[in-house]
């Protein structure tokens, strides 16, 4: 029997509502959404755990500036808090190095960051998943039931197709959507909301393309100051209600 | 170091096997440690005879029993099987504290000793399992 199960339950209860963002494609921008939306929510004077899931490829602390040091540890480990973000990461266990998990022993990880990280009391819980409807997708679900998926598309008509596949599975397996984003909106058109809307679920609107939001990554007090951050900030204010 | 909280996982588990599998009072719950996961057995041990139990009626008295398992890595590539001894240069410690806490990033430090990849199986010995536990109106074998 796996003990770390067991933990999770406890680990969570200070948590009272998980937001996944996830996709299914790379590249479109899901970690810088999912910290920037957890930034914004803790400039509103929430408490907030950004949980980096990508654990081939995390960035979450590239984007915050969060560094890769280890975090403390007594009766648990301690997410690192930046910027007001409390934030998880393997990037702080593994530094720089790659770690080519296969779908099992992502699942591992997962468990075992879950069974030992202590949130505390979170308001949200902002999950950053990897691309794909993969393990991580799949034990999300499996984990942390009641987690609501926010997904992200782009006016792409090859983003738009694995959009409409996890809209199909989540809706399958009865997880809660709490909308579709459209993201990097560049002009007109409305490709992504037709999507939501076909698929009943809510859209929650679009944030642009910004060509400075490249240049303000790893330092959160430049990305507050980005037409991409005041999106996301309206965004968050949107999940609230 | 988080030997109190896996064991803290380990009591968890426990209990709630017991409840599951009607057994009134727990005599004794065995432990299957893997080496990957470097536990420091008496820090574990302790927390688990001395921290823990108190705080569920149902372990009081119970002994636990910790085994230890030995890592057995496979290869994918060449199919070597191979242990920790088989690794030459022991590993930094900070690259011993991040197998510490999540054994899966063996595959960032760890190569195959026979063809250099990183892409092995644990076969054996990677973290905390709870065996078994054994009491009083029931008993649960252990899940492979």
């Amino acid at each position: 029997m796996d003990p770390r199960a067991a933990a999770i339950e406890d680990r969570l209860a200070g948590v009272r509502r998980i937001v996944a963002v996830g996709g299914s494609k790379g590249g479109i921008g899901k970690s810088v959404v999912a910290a920037a939306l957890s930034l914004a929510w803790a400039d509103g004077g929430r408490r907030v755990g950004l949980f980096d899931l990508d654990f081939t490829s995390p960035t979450g602390h590239v984007i915050l500036g969060a560094g890769t040091r280890f975090p403390s540890e007594e009766f648990g480990i301690d997410p690192h808090v930046v910027a007001g973000v409390a934030m998880m990461s393997v990037a702080f266990f593994s530094g720089e190095a790659p770690a080519p998990l296969r779908g099992g022993e992502a699942t591992n990880a997962l468990l075992e960051l879950l069974a030992i990280t202590r949130w505390g009391n979170l308001d949200v819980l902002v999950v950053d998943l990897p691309p794909g409807l993969g393990d991580t997708t799949l034990d999300v679900v499996r984990f942390l039931p009641g987690t609501g998926f926010m997904l992200l598309g782009t006016a792409s008509i090859v983003v738009l197709e694995s959009v409409r596949r996890a809209l199909r599975l989540l809706g399958e397996v009865g997880v809660p959507i709490v909308g579709v984003v459209e993201n990097m909106r560049r002009d007109g058109g409305d490709l992504v909301e037709g999507l939501a809307r076909s698929a009943g679920v809510p859209f929650l609107g679009s944030v642009p393309y910004d060509a400075g939001l490249e240049s303000a990554l790893g330092n959160p007090g430049r990305l507050r100051r980005t037409g991409f951050f005041d999106a996301v900030r309206r965004l968050a204010g949107r999940l609230d209600g | 170091m988080h030997e109190f909280a896996l064991a803290d996982a380990v009591v968890k588990a426990a209990v709630r096997a017991a409840r599951e599998a009607g057994i009134d009072r727990v005599e004794a719950v065995v432990v299957r440690v893997g080496e990957l996961q470097q536990i420091a057995t008496d820090l574990f041990e302790f927390s688990l005879t001395q921290v823990l139990p108190p705080s569920d009626p149902l372990l009081e008295g119970a002994r636990f029993v910790v085994e230890r398992e030995a890592v057995v890595f496979r290869c994918r590539v060449c199919g070597r099987e191979f242990g920790t001894g088989d690794l030459g240069e022991a590993p930094g410690a900070d690259e011993a504290e991040a197998v510490h806490f999540i054994p899966e990033l063996a595959h960032a430090f760890v190569r195959c000793p026979g063809c250099g990849s990183p892409d092995f199986d644990i076969l054996a010995g990677r973290g905390v399992t709870l065996e078994r536990i054994e009491g009083r109106g029931g008993d649960l074998p252990g899940s492979p």
